[in-house]
């Protein structure tokens, strides 16, 4: 069949809402941008176990210790379901985490922020999790089909992630004075940089757009982040807390509220490397995947000897 | 590469340089494990039913991991693992020869037949 065929076959099925399976044909650029933003997508998650990880040994209690580390633990899980997913595509886990290590590949800027207080993993479970949730529950629908059962597993799991970072907040802002103003701080530090996870405007491109043709994405940055912004402007009320944005009202006539400018200068400092904790965040990634040598190691030995033992036996 | 996909959208990070340090010599490239398939069976009397895969090892690991990763809030009461490279699966250019057949032989549904009302349950 020539190639003209395979694609218009190929969009024909995606017009359909017929998922793309991974041995169906593809053309090379779904391949490769589906490789790319699933393996981000992974990436971002097992990075972003490190921002929370630093709070595990010293939550306030045993019961936010062991909430804290099921989300951590779950997020190790959503990364490794991502990779078998962009696997199925034919990149190789190996490729992908040397990719990741090397610099290579991007994971979410929001991770490349510091959790300074403990109101910060409730901060972090409201704003930025909701903030990844909208994402989330749009690719539910992606066209390709591993990633959006990955995308229905993790959503279902997500949820969880949220619900206990308002909780926390909700604890704190019914708390003495001091832990309103941990509470306040952490929505003063979380609010812009959420925002900006939606990436750039969509006015900043004219480029074709084979995202939403391939029906990879299904709504626009712009979309998401207003969605997003109508959301927690009701919610931040329940707290008795403010967004830190002069400009955020209700805007009657849009049906929308109306927001601040995003200050693009530090999205795009943070995207370039430059952010409070981009090159922490590779090292302690690269230190466990050395200190870790040693294990893989011995489960590789202990697994041909069991092996030579068997045939043996 | 991609040079007509420039729209970015949410958790598509651009290409920029990422500020990261090179590889350090201790660094050692990854070298993967087999892959395994995971079925999982939810409760008694259901199928299993494929939900993913990872790598291991061995078969034991396979199952260890897939108890970590599938099932954390008791999404199964039984496991099976298969490495990956012993499937076979069709192929999805010979679905036409392989599924059409089935398409013309509407007979072989109940609602086929047109029966009296006073036949109630059949």
């Amino acid at each position: 069949m020539e190639m003209r065929n395979l694609e218009e076959l190929f969009q024909q099925k995606i017009d359909q809402e017929v998922k793309i399976e991974p041995k169906d044909w593809m053309p090379d650029a779904y391949r490769k941008t589906n490789i790319r933003q699933i393996s981000q997508h992974a990436h971002s998650e097992i990075v972003g176990m490190l921002p929370e990880g630093n709070w595990i040994s010293r939550a306030p209690s045993l019961k936010r210790k062991a909430i804290l580390i099921a989300k951590v633990q779950d997020e190790a899980g959503h990364g490794l379901y991502l990779y078998a997913a962009a696997e199925t595509l034919g990149q190789s886990r190996e490729q992908m985490i040397n990719d990741l290590h090397s610099g290579k590949a991007k994971y979410s800027s929001i991770f490349n922020y510091p959790t300074l207080t403990w109101a910060d993993m409730g901060a972090v479970g409201w704003l930025v999790d909701g903030a990844a949730i909208m994402n989330q529950v749009m690719l539910t629908r992606t066209s390709y089909g591993p990633y959006a059962r990955a995308m229905v597993r993790i959503c279902k799991e997500e949820s969880f992630h949220q619900r206990q970072g308002f909780e926390t907040l909700l604890v704190l802002s019914k708390g003495s004075e001091a832990q309103r103003a941990l509470c306040q701080d952490a929505i003063n530090r979380w609010w812009w940089p959420s925002l900006m996870m939606f990436g750039p405007r969509d006015s900043e491109s004219t480029n074709s757009d084979m995202s939403m043709k391939w029906k990879i994405k299904r709504k626009t940055n712009d979309e998401l982040r207003q969605q997003f912004v109508d959301m927690i402007a009701e919610q931040v009320k329940l707290l008795g807390m403010t967004l830190p944005d002069p400009n955020l009202r209700w805007n009657e006539s849009r049906n929308h509220c109306d927001f601040g400018e995003i200050n693009w200068d530090e999205f795009w400092q943070v995207v370039k490397g430059n952010g409070p904790c981009n090159k922490e965040r590779l090292e302690a990634r690269k230190k466990a995947w050395e200190d870790g040598a040693w294990v893989r190691e011995a489960a590789q030995a202990h697994a041909n000897k069991q092996r030579t033992r068997n045939k043996a036996a | 590469m991609l040079h007509f996909i420039k729209k970015l959208y949410y958790g598509d990070i651009p290409d920029a340089s990422s500020g990261a340090a090179p590889l350090n010599d201790k660094q050692q490239p990854a070298t993967d494990w087999p892959l395994w398939e995971v079925f999982i069976r939810s409760k008694q009397g259901l199928d299993h039913k494929h939900v993913g895969s990872l790598h291991a090892t061995d078969a034991q690991m396979a199952i260890e991991n897939a108890r970590d990763v599938y099932t954390r809030r008791q999404e199964g009461v039984s496991i099976w693992v298969v490495e990956s490279k012993y499937i076979t699966a069709s192929n999805p250019a010979e679905a036409g020869e392989l599924y059409e057949p089935a398409a013309d032989k509407v007979y072989r549904h109940p609602t086929f037949y047109d029966l009296p009302d006073e036949v109630k349950h059949m």
